[in-house]
């Protein structure tokens, strides 16, 4: 009775896991199939590294996949410093109170709904930059720190964890041989925690290629490539949203789906970076 | 106390006689109705769209009016593709999608687009060249045209909006649009944007105006209703609700009563000139 039950139970869940595994193959496919006419149309150099103009027949995205890439990069870059301390205050070094309470914040991040980060930029910030540094308001530095503040979550839990994971003998040990608490955390934690710390880092800069919220109402979606902090960019996932209202079988709208299979493979990337990372880290343990 | 409560009542009373004709009898096609109507598209529609099936709704609670944006792109294409009852759009369906689709065109209201900047920003008046200037990136500091000595915000709406298209069509001469504008999703996007950005540039439905934005004079023709009324402000255009076909139930009851005494006020009162 037990074995049938537990072969029911396997073949349920063989069953979801090989549906979701098409699904996402599936995903690809219909981009690739969708895009096709595009593809046949204009080179892919075309448009990969072309300037974008419909009017005129041109439908690169060139200025898209860099706005995404600067944008991304810099939140994770503004994000890091801010992670590290958070984790390193909430996993050893501050008192227990402390401890908690910042643990609960960072929870509590998590569950923010994206467009209220916008919405406060809108008002907040984007007047801010303006003021303060000049240009429009609405752009990549603006963009940055918004998607900092959303994917930190990510990034502390994260890191925290892997803090956490460290073996406790070894911290035990270093405490014994009279090491401080700085020290047990830069010489022992942290190097045993330094992989799984890199693959939070890696997620979080998915996360924030994959926003899309932040980017379309902060960072202003000029289709121009950026040529500083302060000007307005555009990332691919706004430009999907901005372009889809566009007819079916315009080349406008064809070219979502080279944005689509641009992103898509950016993320496949990462999670095999992902992978590899936490293999060593199986290995090492 | 007691004089009061007379008087309320009998305010009341003839608030009631007063309101009763008006309201009864355009709602009353809607007695014995039931179901859901879904919208979307225009998002210069909007706001009219949601008072109507408010109205509706709230004269007959087992009728369901869902109301969403999208622009005018959307609108047709998703009532095209049989997604939702009603599609909004601020231009009229290309002839290849009236011919693809089978769409049929309902024209309830008229609608300017005007010209828009912070109400702090001097510049009140400009010429349409100097719009058209302004918009190819010609012109890029608001001390050129009068104001302020500080750049030019330019902010602008994606291809599929149907706003975008009188803008660019009929005051931009089909001009050149920079590559550094900025875009916005949506009327009011533009509108919450304009009104935060004091060197802001953009262009919005007239009926979304309101204090928070000020209105540029073209050519001397300030974007006001009484403008667009007497065709002296040219930059207008229609407001459509497509459907698929001649539609059958409650769409074509909703869009009957767009067209009534009391939905053309509707939209008179949201800053739209009525088409009956």
């Amino acid at each position: 009775m037990m074995v049938s039950k537990d072969v029911f139970a396997e073949s349920v869940f063989l069953c979801c896991a090989i549906s979701s595994a098409i699904i996402i193959l599936a995903i690809l496919g219909f981009m690739v199939a969708l895009g096709i006419p595009l593809f046949q149309e204009i080179p892919l150099s075309d448009i990969l590294n072309g300037p974008w103009a419909p009017h005129h027949g041109a439908y690169g995205i060139r200025a898209m996949i860099f706005g995404t890439f600067l944008i991304a990069f810099l939140a994770t870059l503004i994000c890091l410093p801010l992670s590290l301390g958070m984790s390193f205050v909430i996993s050893s070094l501050g008192g227990r109170r402390s401890r908690r309470l910042l643990g609960a914040i960072v929870r509590f991040m998590t569950g923010i709904p994206t467009v209220i980060y916008g919405f406060v930029g809108i008002f907040l910030l984007v007047p801010l930059i303006r003021e303060g540094f000049g240009g429009p308001g609405m752009g990549v530095l603006t963009a940055s720190i918004v998607l900092a503040i959303l994917i930190s979550p990510t990034m502390i839990l994260f890191f925290t964890d892997s803090l956490l994971a460290v073996n406790a003998a070894y911290v035990q040990a270093a405490k014994a041989l009279g090491a401080t608490r700085v020290q047990r955390l830069l010489y022992v934690m942290l190097p045993g925690a330094l992989s799984g710390m890199a693959s939070g880092f890696i997620l979080a800069l998915g996360r924030a290629v994959g926003d899309t919220l932040i980017a379309l109402m902060l960072a202003g979606n000029a289709v121009r490539t950026p040529q500083g902090l302060l000007e307005p960019a555009r990332t691919l996932t706004a430009h999907i949203a901005l372009v889809k209202a566009a007819d079916f079988d315009s080349m406008a709208f064809r070219s979502i789906f080279a944005c689509g299979i641009t992103l898509y493979l950016f993320t496949i990337l990462a999670t095999i970076m992902v992978r590899v990372m936490t293999r060593e880290r199986i290995a090492i343990s | 106390m007691r004089k009061t409560s007379v008087r309320i009542s009998i305010i009341f009373c003839l608030f009631c006689l007063l309101a009763s004709p008006c309201y009864a009898g355009a709602l009353t096609a809607f007695d014995r109705q039931s179901g859901t109507v879904k919208i979307a598209g225009g998002t210069a529609h909007i706001p009219v769209m949601k008072a109507a099936a408010k109205r509706i709704m709230a004269y007959n609670k087992e009728i369901v009016i869902t109301v969403a944006g999208g622009g005018s792109g959307v609108g047709i294409k998703q009532v095209g593709e049989g997604l939702v009852d009603i599609g909004n759009s601020g231009r009229k369906a290309k002839p290849e999608e009236i011919e693809k689709y089978g769409i049929e065109m309902h024209k309830w209201a008229v609608d300017g687009v005007g010209v828009v900047v912070h109400p702090t920003n001097p510049v009140k008046s400009l010429t349409k060249d100097q719009l058209k200037r302004i918009y190819a990136g010609e012109i890029d500091n608001w001390s050129t045209v009068g104001g302020v000595n500080h750049d030019i915000t330019l902010y602008t709406r994606d291809d599929s909006s149907g706003t975008r298209a009188v803008f660019w069509k009929k005051a931009l001469g089909r001009g050149e649009i920079t590559t550094s504008a900025l875009f916005v999703p949506s009327n009011g996007a533009m509108k919450t944007t304009v009104a935060n950005d004091p060197y802001a540039i953009g262009y919005v439905s007239v009926g979304h105006m309101d204090a928070s934005i000020a209105p540029v004079a073209l050519d001397g023709v300030a974007p006001t209703l009484d403008n667009v009324k007497s065709g002296k402000y040219s930059i207008a255009r229609g407001l459509y609700s497509n459907t698929k076909g001649d539609p059958g139930g409650l769409t074509k009851l909703f869009i009957e009563y767009l067209l009534t005494p009391e939905g053309q006020q509707i939209a008179a009162d949201h800053g739209f000139i009525p088409v009956k």
